[in-house]
């Protein structure tokens, strides 16, 4: 299902976005005790879906193209008078005062919130796993992690619970969820779309991204969430970077030696045939070096820490979140952040203040922030002579729950994504041939990368190659 | 990276860590730097770069953005304690 088919059935009229409603409040009620995709799930999303279904009976085309559109919004994206928990416990019962520009912009439209999203504390993880509201499930198959950290909105949709949701992406945290969940993960580029209201976690990395059902959709989205914000000053003008041409046909990029050893066999398998599916469409696909790429996941874990431990000292008992009492103001700092934070959050705090700590920041951040300018060079020079880059999104399909319990194991799940945030380009994720892991087809994604500001040429290749009636539409 | 290290370090970052959580996190820490390390080889002899990002000052008129007290109820009702207008918090200097 996709923004462009429920459009069309809601200006005929047939099926309206109160349908959609409650068709789609039928599954959460169904199988959200199983799947914990949804934190919350809004009532009042029925009456968003019946005021939705007037306007179409009034005014039919002359409609916003997102009215009545059913979504999910991951829990760290502020709506006003909903819960914005980042699935900690410090922030339980914490209610937004505000809503995030994204959600501003949504509402303008006439979206149906059908309610906000589980995932991993604070945005750190590639799992899911590690929520204060416990685990959420694959609904592919529900032994697997949806991927992380958005794995409730890959859930929601997956699951048929919303035509889209969104998510945020520091380090692949839509794109590897979409690619473990067989969905379109959209990340935009660095400052395309406004972070106002978004918890932060690594501010110079952190993106608000979807999943949907087509390329089509991701555009549509993008479309309509992306623009200067003035109350985000790191959103870019459409002249910040130089122009992004779209082509007839594209030159794809190979970078061969970041196709690591420890790569699942049959998502190699399934990487090289798409590859001759790109070249059978007549678009000419070369090998690239890129030997930095792979080395990003090093200078990642420096520099997102870094920001963590900055970010989350805003978290002190004091004007918002949870307050554990001790006998001073000190001991109330203390115990609060012990009592609200999870271990791997505790485990990026520690680890960003070390890095950012007298004696070791020239040594950690500063090194980091070098590579971050030497790996911007060296796809700058690649991208001279191909117009994508093409990688796996992730190098497994979904992995078992609970597979994964040494943090370096569960941060090579990134490897492919991470660099892409380090240097802010943007990427999509597609869902490609899925393979057979017991008895279950499990999805499999691929990523595209484009230049700064080459969401459009994105789009417009996605679109070619993937939303064909032998595509995912 | 030892448990002592670590002890230090929350307590810079104001968290309170047991005895058996600073001799797990020791372990991880540990572990996890050995990793990115290698970021020293990476950068070879390549000069470091000072600035984080583009880079460029955005400003507004110094005016008054919005109605005073507007959003002072909402704010205020996100806090653990409130006095009145005030978010309460324990006593900061000790005049003992």
């Amino acid at each position: 299902m996709t923004i462009t088919e429920l459009r069309k059935k809601f200006i005929e009229g047939k099926y309206t976005p109160l349908n959609a409603y409650e068709e789609m409040r039928a599954v959460i009620d169904a199988k959200n005790a199983d799947i914990n995709a949804f934190i919350d799930v809004f009532d009042d999303a029925r009456e968003e879906a019946m005021r939705a279904t007037e306007q179409y009976a009034e005014k039919g085309n002359d409609t916003p193209i997102l009215l009545g559109m059913p979504m999910a919004i991951k829990n760290n994206i502020l709506m006003k008078g909903k819960r914005a928990t980042a699935s900690s416990k410090i922030l339980e019962h914490y209610v937004a005062p505000y809503d995030a520009t994204i959600i501003t912009r949504l509402k303008a439209q006439g979206a149906t919130f059908m309610g906000t999203t589980n995932l991993d504390e604070f945005a750190m993880g590639s799992s899911t796993e590690n929520s204060a509201f416990g685990v959420t499930k694959n609904p592919i198959d529900p032994t697997r992690v949806p991927g992380g950290s958005s794995g409730g909105s890959g859930a929601a949709v997956a699951m048929g619970a919303a035509v889209v949701a969104l998510g945020t992406d520091t380090g692949g945290s839509v794109r590897l969820p979409a690619s473990f969940c067989g969905l379109v993960g959209y990340k935009p580029t660095y400052g395309a779309v406004s972070r106002y209201g978004l918890i932060a976690m690594g501010s110079s990395l952190d993106q608000a991204g979807t999943f949907t059902n087509s390329v089509r959709d991701a555009e549509i989205l993008f479309e309509n969430m992306s623009g200067k914000d003035i109350y985000d000053a790191t959103t870019i003008n459409s002249d910040t970077y130089p122009l992004v041409a779209t082509k007839e046909k594209y030159r794809i990029g190979i970078p061969r030696d970041f196709l690591l050893e420890g790569m699942d066999a049959d998502v190699l398998a399934v990487f090289n045939a798409e590859i001759e599916k790109l070249t059978a469409l007549g678009h000419d696909v070369v090998d690239v070096s890129l030997p930095l790429m792979k080395r990003g996941l090093a200078a990642y874990y420096i520099v997102m820490p870094a920001e963590v431990s900055s970010n989350l000292a805003r978290y002190d008992g004091v004007r918002f979140g949870l307050r554990a009492e001790g006998d001073t103001l000190l001991e109330d700092y203390m115990k609060t952040r012990a009592e609200g934070f999870g271990t791997e959050v505790k485990r990026r705090i520690l680890l960003g203040t070390y890095v950012l700590s007298a004696g070791y920041y020239d040594a950690y951040y500063g090194k980091a922030e070098t590579v971050r300018q030497m790996m911007r060079a060296e796809l700058a020079e690649v991208y001279k002579n191909i117009d994508i880059i093409m990688t796996p999104t992730a190098p497994t399909p979904a992995f078992k729950i609970g597979e994964k319990s040494d943090p370096l194991s569960m941060y090579l799940a990134d490897i492919f994504t991470v660099p892409v945030n380090l240097t802010g380009v943007p990427a999509i994720s597609v869902p490609v041939t899925p393979v057979l892991r017991d008895d279950i087809l499990l999805p499999v994604g691929v990523q595209y990368i484009a230049p700064h500001a080459g969401d459009a040429r994105l789009f417009d290749f996605g679109k070619k190659v993937y939303d064909t009636p032998k595509g995912i539409t | 990276m030892k448990k002592e290290d670590i002890e230090h370090l929350a307590k810079l970052s104001r968290i309170a860590v047991t005895s058996a959580e600073a001799t797990a996190l020791a372990e991880d820490i540990t572990d996890i730097l050995g990793y990115v390390s290698e970021i020293e080889e990476i950068t070879g002899t390549h000069a470091e770069v000072k600035e984080v990002g583009l880079l460029y000052n955005v400003m507004r008129e110094d005016e008054t953005p919005h109605e005073g007290g507007m959003y002072t109820e909402d704010l205020l009702a996100c806090a653990p304690e409130r006095d009145g207008q005030y978010v309460k918090v324990k006593k900061i200097l000790n005049n003992k």
